[in-house]
């Protein structure tokens, strides 16, 4: 699966209305641990998952897999986007999509279910369950064709410390088995707990990379500083 | 009120004595109108959730259209049926006027633009909910109008029951390409109206509670049927 990747974003810019959302950027991602798209509000993060997902427009620049005919990527988005049908449904709808065989979904559908502690309303309407439970769900549709990458945009944001911690350990397992996992976040501790690499994005730029220790002890740029200071409001 | 009275006395006279013109009316009635609501929405509900989902240059223009028939007169569309299958005219050949067929075709082009638009209505909402997700994972338009329909089958179900009442309840056209023939054509509506003409007020009322029992009874039963599958099941 490391095939994928470099991801090659190249002169890339986003604009909607006149405006510069996002770019030029340039930017090569490689093979690696868990990613954080770390940045104030209205900075691109959301934007920057989706021009990487190929589900945004781009205005100008190119952004390239090595391998995108093979593109296996899930997406988790802010909101959860969760269909009108039963909890089990809801999983076993990206697999349908591609004629998996019934036995094997069915195989597929109860191992998320059950990881994701939802087996008992398994029948029951999925427009039911509480936000936590939701995003659980999204996230287990999301992993259950295997992907090679897994984009999060801040899944946590309206959730409880309970499920942030039960989502926070289902994504360092998914890193653990091998699914790259690139999360837009604005919660500086989740980022810390999470991040083996870190994009810092502001203003639609990126202004900083690197590994986690180094951009968490040692940031370069003033924005960065700023930023992890909590000068910049998010 | 007396009149109310003395009609609620005859159609309750006319079902207790299993009344047989009383059947075969209000069972053509029924033929007629179901037929007409099942090829209406055959046409109608793929076509509103495909105008929800696909964007093209006369979109706009096109639900203009079918907001604009909704309120066509069923005296012309009787008219113009009328003339399209009379025996010089282009259809004549088939020899369907004065046949329930007729009575079918005009229903179904009263009911059509009326189950399009409410249809059309509902799977706005739910793409405008469905959109990123079903976009991320790559489905194919034809997998997105399915995933709709059957998503929105509550709401689409209320679609078809408006144009079921609309179709069942009319008259003019009916009237007009039917000919409210004794054994042939004669549905409860132009019943009604030949009873109301002839000064027999209590069978018309009569006629018209049966009516009104028998749009009931079908708005119920679909909505119990819809309710029995409410929970997905896997
Ligand atoms: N379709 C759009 N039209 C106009 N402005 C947009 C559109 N999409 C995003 N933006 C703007 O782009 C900026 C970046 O948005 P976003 O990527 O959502 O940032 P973040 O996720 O970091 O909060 C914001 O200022 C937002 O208002
Ligand atoms: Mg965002």
């Amino acid at each position: 699966m490391s095939e994928m990747f470099p991801l090659t974003l190249s002169n890339l810019s986003v604009r909607r209305r006149g405006k510069t959302v996002l770019g030029p950027i340039d930017l090569v991602i490689d093979q690696g641990g868990p990613m954080m798209v770390i940045g104030p509000n209205g900075s691109g993060k959301t934007t920057l998952l989706r021009v990487m997902h190929g589900i945004e427009r781009i205005s100008e620049g190119t952004a390239t897999w090595a391998q995108s005919d093979q593109a296996n990527h899930g997406y988790v988005f802010q909101s959860p986007v969760v269909l009108r049908r039963s909890v089990a449904e809801n999983l076993s709808y990206p697999l349908q999509l591609i004629n998996t065989p019934k036995p094997q979904i069915k195989t597929a559908v109860d191992h998320w279910i059950d990881r994701i502690g939802l087996t008992k309303v398994k029948d029951g309407s999925a427009t039911r369950l509480s936000g936590g439970e939701r995003q659980k769900l999204a996230i287990a549709r999301a992993l259950i064709r295997d992907p090679d990458v897994l984009f999060l945009d801040e899944p946590c944001s309206n959730l409880d410390g309970q499920s942030t911690r039960e989502i926070e350990a289902l994504l360092l397992a998914t890193a653990a088995a091998g699914t790259r996992v690139i999360m837009a976040t604005h919660d500086m501790g989740q980022a810390r707990r999470l991040a083996s690499g870190v994009l810092f994005v502001m203003g639609g730029r990126i202004i900083e990379t690197g590994s986690a220790p180094d951009i968490f002890s040692a940031p370069k740029t003033a924005e960065l500083k700023a930023f992890l200071k909590g000068d910049i409001l998010i | 009120m007396n009149d109310i009275a003395q009609g609620l006395l005859a159609a309750l006279h006319l079902i207790v004595t299993f009344d047989q013109e009383l059947w075969e009316i209000s069972l053509r009635s029924l033929q007629v109108s179901l037929t007409a609501l099942i090829i209406a929405s055959a046409i109608a509900m793929p076509f509103g959730t495909f105008l929800a989902v696909q964007r093209f240059k006369y979109r706009r223009l096109v639900i203009s259209i079918i907001n604009a028939l909704m309120g066509l007169p069923p005296v012309v569309v009787g008219l113009i049926i009328y003339i399209l299958l009379s025996r010089s005219g282009p259809f004549g050949v088939f020899g369907l006027l004065f046949t329930p067929w007729a009575m079918i075709i005009a229903q179904v082009v009263i009911i059509t633009p009326i189950i399009a638009s409410i249809s059309h209505q509902a799977m706005r909402e739910l793409w405008a909910e469905y959109h990123d997700l079903l976009i991320s994972l790559n489905t194919s338009k034809w997998q997105r109008i399915k995933t709709l329909i059957w998503d929105g089958r509550r709401n689409l179900l209320t679609a078809g029951l408006a144009g079921f009442g609309r179709a069942i309840g009319e008259v003019g056209a009916i009237m007009i390409v039917g000919g409210n023939i004794d054994h042939a054509t004669r549905v409860l509506t132009t019943a009604i109206a030949l009873e109301t003409g002839k000064g027999d007020f209590a069978l018309a009322l009569g006629l018209g509670f049966v009516l009104i029992g028998l749009a009931l009874f079908v708005n119920m039963a679909i909505h119990w049927l819809s309710r029995t599958e409410r929970e997905g099941r896997w």
